[in-house]
């Protein structure tokens, strides 16, 4: 398949992975627009971290494209589709447990990421800027020397989004941002976002209705692979589908 | 420089442990050791540079190679090929029927030097061989596995596999490697006798000097930010990956450096012990290297000369007296060290000791922490 070239930020078309047989992806498409919030809903097993999965290129397609700003990423490698603007952060956070919040930014700041380039690295008055900058806006400025293992669940969420923010992606992908936190933590993270996507784009998927309410553009709802509905929140929220197959439970 | 201060190459700690074990082996083993005993404890040494290797790669790359014997064996005969074949000069082996080649050579018939011997005739071309061979080898391995995304059991195997074959191929060619007796009746280097006391002694300075080389190489990898990349990918190879990263040219990269410090030692073994044989190379030394930083410690680049020390003292004082037992008690010692002390004597030194010290090294000098914020370290080294 051989998608057209169009505004959109990130534009998937016909996109299908079958593991065994098993199609977890199953003809997929959609759009995302620049400086959306699309949030991405499901049952377990749906296939939703499979799609951030085939977007990064941890997973190779078997059919379809993706075409981020134009550019078609199913050829790349993961590296270069990270070099190409696309950050992710995994469904279980992860962060570098042995290193300082300090340390997990620094090794996610940009550049520098050949084997010489890192040995030749030097911490200097920019990066140390970009990193405090970035701690303060994930709230962890005070935490800056703390060993990331001991942050909790909830701050090491952050830090895996900061981890993001300091690469500079056009795309952000959350897989579940919000798992495991405070409701306190949740309100915060939903006014992160909402800075977020002042500069970027992003996809998050969620499984807390209210935190969706309070922060997607447009929401698709995804069931075995495929599209179930897609639109605003609340169109979504009174499909009779939906209702059936996710929300009713 | 990547540095912004000293302080970030090296902690107080590392100042006083490179510090402490320069004293011991520059001035405390040859003042109480006699010569023999002290080219003794520079063969050791020759595998403290493997276990220092070892740290690189297997404490912080993750990557447990068992079959490092592969590129020590590499540096070693690459040094004994050079010394082989200044001892075969025409006059020294008249007797044989083609004089000019190592001996072993002409006892299986073989008229003419191989091909790849040609390169050694040349001292600086061999000292590059004894560096880059094993890189280069270490190089091929490392994108054929790596690149595939092989690691932890399955390139512990394989590892493994390469050194049995290395054996069995150093002994079956026999005609172009001496077989399984190695090369030996090594005599000269550059006309200079190796095998007198006072080549001894310099010999173990070299020895010393060198180690010290790779003690800073790798002090430098791990303090740069490759050092950090390895600890992030230790916990979450997948972050490091998206965040950018061609993880498995970092892997890569310690693997030949840990290849290249084999080789060093290998070479400086040949030069010590006066030959090298296949016995170094297979699959049971392999092991021993492994257990030689695991002793030490696998994230203590210090720590792995004293793993290389202290086994290897066992080895010569118990093994002597019961070379059956050796086996099993080098097994035992392993199993101890992983079960009990993960992070070998350097573990030890740094629950009971460090503290301590800190605070004697605080009262003398201040705290280390005063001027302004430890950006480094803390958990990447320790
Ligand atoms: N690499 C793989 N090999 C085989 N099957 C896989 C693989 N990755 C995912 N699957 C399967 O694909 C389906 C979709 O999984 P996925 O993780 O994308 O679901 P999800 O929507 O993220 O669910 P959850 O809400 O539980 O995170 C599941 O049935 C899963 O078992
Ligand atoms: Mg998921």
């Amino acid at each position: 398949m051989n998608a057209t070239n169009t505004d959109f930020v990130l534009a998937v078309e016909g996109l299908t992975v079958s593991f065994d047989g098993f199609r977890a992806v199953d003809d997929l498409s959609f759009y995302v627009d620049r400086n959306e919030i699309r949030v991405v809903i499901g049952p377990n097993g749906a296939g939703k971290t499979t799609v951030l999965d085939l977007i990064c290129g941890k997973t190779a397609a078997t059919q379809g494209s993706i075409k981020f700003m134009n550019r078609e990423l199913t050829k790349l490698s993961e590296p270069d589709i990270v070099k190409a603007g696309v950050g992710r952060k995994f469904q279980t956070p992860s962060v570098y447990t042995d290193l300082t919040v300090f340390e997990n930014l620094e090794i996610s700041y940009p550049n520098s990421l050949s084997v010489f380039k890192s040995l030749m690295f030097k911490r200097d008055a920019e990066v140390i800027r970009h990193i405090e900058e970035t701690a303060a806006r994930i709230y962890l400025s005070e935490l800056l020397h703390t060993q990331a293992d001991l942050l909790s669940h909830g701050q090491k969420q952050w830090l895996e989004i900061g981890m993001l923010l300091i690469q500079k992606p056009q795309l952000l992908m959350l897989d579940e941002p919000v798992a495991g936190m405070s409701v306190a933590e949740r309100t915060q993270t939903a006014a992160l976002l909402r800075e977020i996507a002042k500069e970027h784009t992003m996809i998050v998927i969620e499984h807390d209705m209210q935190f969706v309410a309070e922060i997607a553009h447009k929401v698709t709802v995804l069931h075995q692979g495929k599209i179930l509905a897609e639109g605003s929140p609340e169109k979504v929220k009174q499909d009779p589908k939906v209702i059936e197959v996710y929300l009713g439970h | 420089m990547p540095f912004n201060s000293f302080r970030d190459f090296m902690s107080r700690q590392d100042v006083l442990a490179f510090a402490v074990l320069a004293v011991l082996l520059i001035v405390i083993l040859p003042l109480t050791l006699d010569v023999m005993r002290l080219n003794q404890a520079g063969k050791f040494l020759a595998f403290g540079f493997v276990a220092i290797g070892l740290v690189l790669c297997w404490g912080y790359g993750g990557i447990l190679s068992l079959g490092q014997g592969v590129f020590y064996g590499l540096g070693g005969y690459a040094m004994a090929m050079f010394l082989k074949l200044e001892a075969s000069t025409p006059e020294n082996t008249s007797i044989q029927s083609t004089p000019g080649i190592p001996d072993f050579m002409d006892w299986n018939r073989i008229t003419e030097l191989p091909w790849f011997w040609v390169p050694f005739e040349s001292f600086t071309l061999s000292l590059i061989a004894i560096v880059v061979v094993p890189s280069i080898f270490a190089y091929l391995i490392g994108v054929a596995m790596f690149k595939r995304r092989v690691s932890g059991v399955y390139f512990a195997i394989i590892t493994q596999s390469i050194a049995a074959i290395m054996t069995i191929l150093i002994i079956g060619q026999q005609g172009f490697t001496g077989g399984v007796n190695g090369i030996t009746d090594l005599r000269t280097l550059l006309g200079w006798d190796i095998n007198t006391d006072f080549a001894d002694y310099v010999l173990y300075f070299v020895c010393v000097a060198l180690l010290f080389v790779c003690l800073f190489i790798g002090q430098f990898i791990l303090k740069s930010k490759v050092g950090r990349v390895l600890v992030a990918m230790r916990g979450s190879e997948d972050r490091v990956r998206f965040s950018g990263y061609d993880v498995a040219n970092f892997k890569i990269f310690v693997f030949c450096t840990g290849a290249a410090f084999a080789g060093i030692g290998g070479a400086m073994f040949t030069l010590q012990e006066g030959f090298m044989s296949p016995s170094f190379v297979g699959v049971v030394p392999s092991i021993e290297m492994v257990i030689f930083c695991a002793v030490g410690g696998r994230l203590s680049l210090v720590g792995a000369v004293y793993g290389a020390l202290l086994v290897n003292l066992a080895k010569t004082t118990f093994g002597e007296a019961f070379p059956e037992l050796w086996l099993f008690a080098m097994g035992l010692i392993f199993i101890g060290v992983v079960l009990g002390l993960p992070n070998g004597v350097a573990g030890l030194y740094n629950s009971y000791a460090a503290g301590p010290v800190d605070k004697v090294l605080d009262r003398l000098f201040g705290s280390e922490n005063s001027d302004g914020l430890k950006l480094s370290q803390q958990g990447a080294t320790s």
